[in-house]
């Protein structure tokens, strides 16, 4: 959280269209480094597609974003912008971990396989030195004794922390969250909530799509609200879901908490 | 309620207490027995009008494992697998090829699918034989050089016709494998760092397995019983040799049932195989995997715990 250092995420006037639909209109935001912070919206506000434009996932049509002070996708030299090779977006996405709202697990590999993949085959680590990882992470997800379970053998909420401890097993650097309790039964999200808060006081930076006000108050650093492709609101999480000062911020929270 | 469920052993079991027992006469099926009655006797007259045709059948024992059979067996086996690795190897390439972003490449998979899949493969076998009309010649540079006829043996013929028509239905096979994984595990192995290639061959292909596999296998049986149109190459498989020994030893029709029971044989060999290849791209899919007929066979011959219960 120290302000003198250059921001992890830095957004500046960000467009993104599918085809003839403009889903994010300008957005400029700074997420610094150490930080939880929260994007909150109705859904179709574009507050997904943000997220996966900051690991390349999509590509933007304007603006600039930049992850740890380089530009993402692109390498400037003078004013022109050269797009990336994959191998290179490839290089850049090993430092952001990300965890999606249907988990994305490998059915077929087993939880302790899932985790050992990208750290064997991106990394290079040895196998062995990947399963004493793998398995460290799965101990601090609470499932150390789910190694050997496929996907389709653990609940929603076991799958979800599995993902969490698959990201984290490349040591990133950035944490993006999609929804990640949105596909859960109403008692497995605390499970998952909880592995996110003790993460985040391990001084991860993390950014965080999500619907749980409750989350976003107690663990969240900044907040914005999004709506329509552009931020309508940002500020402390505790400000903006007790006193929100525009008309649409009112309207969305008065319907969800 | 809990004390009686765990004495159960699944239905059939003793009601709980307190419930009477259902004993109710079953509805009869009176239909079942006369539509049973009547299969049995078509079936009875279909053996009995083949026993008294004039058929040999002391010729077939007699041919069974002659040295010339078991040659064509051989030559019919060869000629599977390798036309289905042709065939696999080019499916995947055409499959890859289709789904590239690039116009050219998936255009030329496109046309090679179109020609391939809408000719018959008999033409096709005819048309490799007889390319001699376009190429006189087979010119590698300083590494071969030869006339077409003599380049393209009966086995190559065979091999490409077959192998090249495979590779177009295969095509389709693995396509409609890639694209049933869902995109999902694309992006999530992306954001792990992993490359296309990496991607492709550690998440999405061994998915796309469990897909590609099950017609595969159908494939494969198809594959072997269309080697018989070979013999019209004149490649010695097992048509060919059962034609040539009927033929010669006045027993043709004999030699055709010979070859029919050979070719079942095969066929129910390779069904076995392609089971248990089905079965280990299943892993993960099922909560748990059903047990094989050798082990249903063993638990239900040797004594294991939940026999005891079942017979108690």
């Amino acid at each position: 959280m120290t302000q003198s250092s250059p921001a992890m995420v830095k957004a500046e006037g960000v467009h993104k269209s599918f085809g003839q639909v403009e889903v994010l209109k300008g957005i400029d935001l700074e997420v610094q480094s150490g930080e939880v912070f929260c994007l909150i919206g109705p859904s179709g506000s574009g507050k997904s597609t943000f997220l996966r434009c900051i690991n390349h996932l999509e590509k933007i049509n304007a603006g600039r974003l930049y992850v740890d002070g380089e530009l993402v996708g692109y390498r400037q030299k003078g004013d022109k912008l050269y797009e990336l090779k994959d191998s290179e977006v490839a290089l850049k996405r090993r430092d952001i971990g990300m965890v999606f709202q249907r988990f994305n697990l490998f059915p077929h590999m087993t939880a302790v396989e899932n985790i050992m993949e990208a750290p064997v085959q991106v990394k290079g680590v040895s196998k062995a030195a990947a399963r004493e990882r793998a398995m460290q992470l799965l101990e601090r997800v609470g499932l150390g004794d789910k190694a050997g379970n496929y996907p389709s053998q653990l609940s929603g909420g076991q799958q979800q922390r599995v993902a969490i401890a698959r990201a984290l097993a490349m040591d990133p650097k950035l944490m993006l969250f999609d929804e990640p309790t949105s596909a859960l039964d109403p008692e497995l999200v605390g499970d998952v909530l909880d592995v996110m808060r003790d993460l985040a006081e391990s001084g991860m930076t993390m950014i965080v799509v999500t619907h749980e006000m409750g989350f976003a108050r107690e663990v969240g650093d900044s907040l914005v609200f999004m709506d329509g492709g552009v931020v309508v609101e940002s500020g402390h999480p505790r400000e903006v879901l007790t006193d929100p000062q525009h008309e649409r911020t009112k309207s969305f929270l008065s319907k969800v908490l | 309620m809990t004390v009686d469920v765990s004495k159960t052993d699944g239905p059939g079991a003793t009601p709980p207490a307190g419930a009477e027992a259902i004993k109710a006469i079953p509805v009869r099926h009176p239909g079942r027995y006369v539509s049973a009655a009547v299969a049995l006797a078509l079936l009875g007259a279909v053996v009995y009008a083949f026993a008294q045709g004039k058929i040999n059948w002391g010729a077939i024992p007699e041919y069974f494992f002659d040295g010339r059979i078991l040659d064509g067996v051989w030559n019919t086996l060869l000629l599977t697998v390798l036309s289905m690795v042709i065939g696999i190897a080019g499916g995947i390439l055409l499959a890859v090829m289709r789904l590239s972003k690039n116009p050219v490449t998936s255009s030329i998979a496109w046309f090679y699918i179109w020609f391939f899949r809408g000719t018959p493969v008999l033409v096709q076998l005819f048309v490799w034989f007889n390319l001699g009309l376009v190429f006189e010649y087979i010119n590698l540079g300083p590494v071969y050089k030869d006339y077409w006829s003599s380049f393209m043996t009966p086995l190559l013929t065979a091999l490409l016709g077959l192998g090249l028509n495979e590779a177009a239905y295969m095509a389709e096979i693995c396509r409609a494998g890639l694209l049933s994984v869902d995109e999902g595990q694309t992006e999530a192995s992306h954001a792990l760092g992993m490359s296309h290639t990496k991607t492709l061959r550690r998440i999405v292909v061994p998915q796309a397995m469990r897909v590609i596999v099950p017609p595969t296998g159908n494939e494969v049986i198809n594959m072997l019983k269309t080697t018989s149109l070979v013999s019209a190459v004149q490649f010695a498989e097992l048509f060919q040799q059962a034609k040539d020994i009927g033929q010669n030893s006045g027993s043709p029709v004999e030699m055709y049932f010979l070859a029919a029971a050979w070719y079942l044989i095969m066929t129910s060999i390779l069904s076995i195989g392609q089971y248990y290849i089905e079965r280990h791209y299943a892993r993960g899919s099922l909560r748990s995997l059903p047990p094989t007929p050798m082990q249903r066979l063993k638990s239900a011959v040797l004594p294991t715990r939940r026999a005891k219960g079942v017979t108690a």
